[in-house]
């Protein structure tokens, strides 16, 4: 059976597999939001979603436009403080951290401040946020990104939150707790690790109806490719009425691909 | 300790501790006043043009709009913003000529709605300069370190990154682990508006749901105007004392200003006003766009209520209550396809 979905909601679908239940995820905002709400939805119903602002635990009921806003609160455990959920992120307690970037490069540094040169940027982003804290603190980063050469890039413009930085151990020689760092990239062509060794960006399965190929056409730097590449699930039609009907009702995300 | 690396970025609003000491002994009173005044009094008084500021909440939530607003109408220029996560809010101060100088945490930005085209193109066009990164947990830390009297607060984040490149802090080699470790210089803003639920005459303030670092901020400011949703008899406060955000120690001005969040959220009161939100971010496209905004809503309003009866009165007030409490679906005009 062959269903219609979009992009966006693939990507949604694919991450929100990777988000096991009965563990904790810091949460950023946009596709992260629908992807978390998903799983907490569908096989995960005791994600621990966490937000940067502060809420705990939340039931998320509709997507909130704000990681700060009131629905990051709803049906919560805690109403907490940046501190308090930053702290137990330094402390270990984070298993995942959900983030999206402008740039990212094969050890999965991100890039969210600024396009060109920083003193006369040609797009200037928000900057960190808490992505660099997300990145730093929590145990295992999931990335979600439109796949194609200006994103995939060989050299970032500006490194804002640190993936590997620049191979095997440079984390730790940073001072970034160990045992952290990129887990998985989720884009519209496929699913990416880390390759154990060298802590380079690998392919390891590619989307319905995708080559290998188009994947590394698409990306701005070498991209090593895993022995055997499965090709992902579609997404399931309990998925897919779940985002369009609860998640993301208004179309706000989902719709925009 | 051994410095192993330092950031590139403007140290802004640092003191040494024994100077933050002596600043809040000798201006921050202990005795119990009536510290109401109005938003045209709170902005005059402890204001200037230059000043290095931040605001509570989270940018669109639970932000004090009526100062920002107030500070547009008073034509307050040349300020640089303590950007902890700054949304809407830096965006009208950008817009109305505010803010000249940004320390950089999130701003430019508008989360769900995209990019900020206001920010952007005052950063793009050289009109604003960014004078320093942080993250948002590197922030709050700063805020954290003021509270405590600090000179610095040390953390693991930040390290290896650019962003620590252009910040104010330094990496130094912990002398307990060996390890390198980021310090966050303390941060002491001149002055904060924060926005809160009830507040009694005194300043002693209670803050709904999620605290965000308004705790941190509240101590690290030099001063504190609060801006209320309402103001309460001090018997409620007292009643329950462990509700108590803010103790009135802290505060120098209280405002009253009902849906003094508007555009904003207030957690359990009211959502945000995304049909007003789009306006705004239509007509921020460009800088004549961003003119009619601040003559419509701004500099032609005489004050908050004013500006309430403007923007739909009561019955946009109730919608936004029943958006607040999920009772009706939420409308965003800026995704429409």
């Amino acid at each position: 059976m062959t269903m219609e979905y979009n992009l966006t909601e693939l990507m949604a679908c694919v991450s929100s597999r990777l988000l096991e239940d009965n563990t904790s995820v810091l949460v950023g905002t946009g596709l992260p939001l629908v992807s978390a709400s998903l799983a907490q939805k569908l096989h995960a119903p005791n994600l621990l979603v966490i937000f940067e602002a502060g809420a705990i635990g939340a039931r998320i009921p509709t997507i909130p436009i704000s990681v700060g806003d009131s629905r990051t609160c709803h049906k919560a455990v805690m109403a907490a403080s940046m501190d308090y959920v930053m702290s137990c992120a330094q402390l270990g307690f984070t298993d995942y951290a959900f983030l999206g970037a402008a740039q990212m490069d094969m050890y999965g540094n991100l890039n969210t401040t600024v396009i060109g040169d920083y003193d006369a940027p040609k797009v200037r982003l928000p900057g960190s946020g808490g992505g660099n804290d997300a990145g730093s603190l929590c145990r295992r980063t999931i990335l979600l990104m439109r796949h194609d050469r200006r994103r995939f890039v060989a050299k970032l413009d500006f490194l804002t939150t640190p993936g590997y930085i620049t191979g095997p151990g440079a984390r730790e020689e940073a001072g970034l707790p160990a045992n952290s760092g990129p887990y998985r990239v989720v884009s519209q062509l496929g699913v990416m690790d880390f390759e154990p060794e060298t802590k380079r960006m690998r392919l390891i399965s590619v989307h319905p109806g995708v080559s290998v190929e188009e994947v590394l056409e698409n990306t701005g730097f070498e991209l090593l490719v895993h022995d055997e590449v499965t090709v992902t699930e579609p997404p399931t039609r309990e998925e897919l009425d779940l985002l369009r009907n609860e998640v993301d009702s208004a179309g706000i995300v989902i719709g925009r691909s | 300790m051994k410095i192993l690396e330092e950031g590139r970025g403007e140290l802004l609003g640092w003191m040494d501790p024994d100077e933050a000491r002596s600043w809040m002994t000798e201006n921050k009173s202990r005795g119990l006043e009536d510290k109401r005044m109005s938003m045209v009094e709170a902005v005059s008084r402890f204001t200037r043009d230059g000043d290095y500021f931040a605001l509570g909440g989270f940018g669109h939530i639970r932000v004090s709009m009526a100062a920002i607003y107030e500070m547009i109408r008073q034509g307050r220029k040349g300020m640089t913003m303590a950007a902890k996560t700054a949304v809407h809010d830096i965006d009208v101060l950008i817009g109305g000529g505010v803010v000249s100088r940004v320390d950089c945490a999130y701003a430019f930005g508008h989360e769900l709605r995209g990019l900020s085209p206001t920010g952007r193109r005052a950063v793009e066009g050289g009109k604003v300069k960014v004078v320093g990164e942080i993250s948002n947990a590197g922030f709050q830390w700063r805020f954290k370190a003021a509270a405590m009297g600090l000179p610095f607060m040390p953390t693991r984040s930040m390290l290896g990154s650019d962003t620590l490149r252009m910040s104010s802090s330094k990496v130094v080699e912990d002398p307990f682990t060996g390890k390198p470790l980021c310090l966050l210089p303390a941060c002491y803003p001149d002055f904060v508006f924060m926005h809160v639920h009830r507040c009694d005459i005194y300043g002693n303030a209670q803050i709904d749901g999620i605290i965000i670092e308004d705790g941190e901020l509240a101590r690290a400011a030099k001063r504190l105007i609060l801006t209320t949703e309402e103001i309460v008899d001090t018997e409620e406060i007292r009643d329950h004392p462990d509700r108590t955000a803010v103790p009135f120690y802290l505060v120098d001005a209280v405002v009253e200003v009902p849906y003094g969040s508007h555009p904003g959220n207030m957690p359990g009161l009211y959502y945000s006003d995304e049909e007003h939100m789009a306006e705004w971010l239509r007509l921020s496209r460009t800088d004549e766009g961003v003119e009619e905004y601040m003559d419509k809503y701004v500099r032609s309003v005489g004050d908050f209520p004013e500006y309430i009866e403007l923007v739909g009165g009561a019955e946009k007030m109730e919608y936004l209550r029943k958006l607040e409490k999920l009772e009706v679906p939420l409308e965003a005009p800026w995704a429409r396809r």
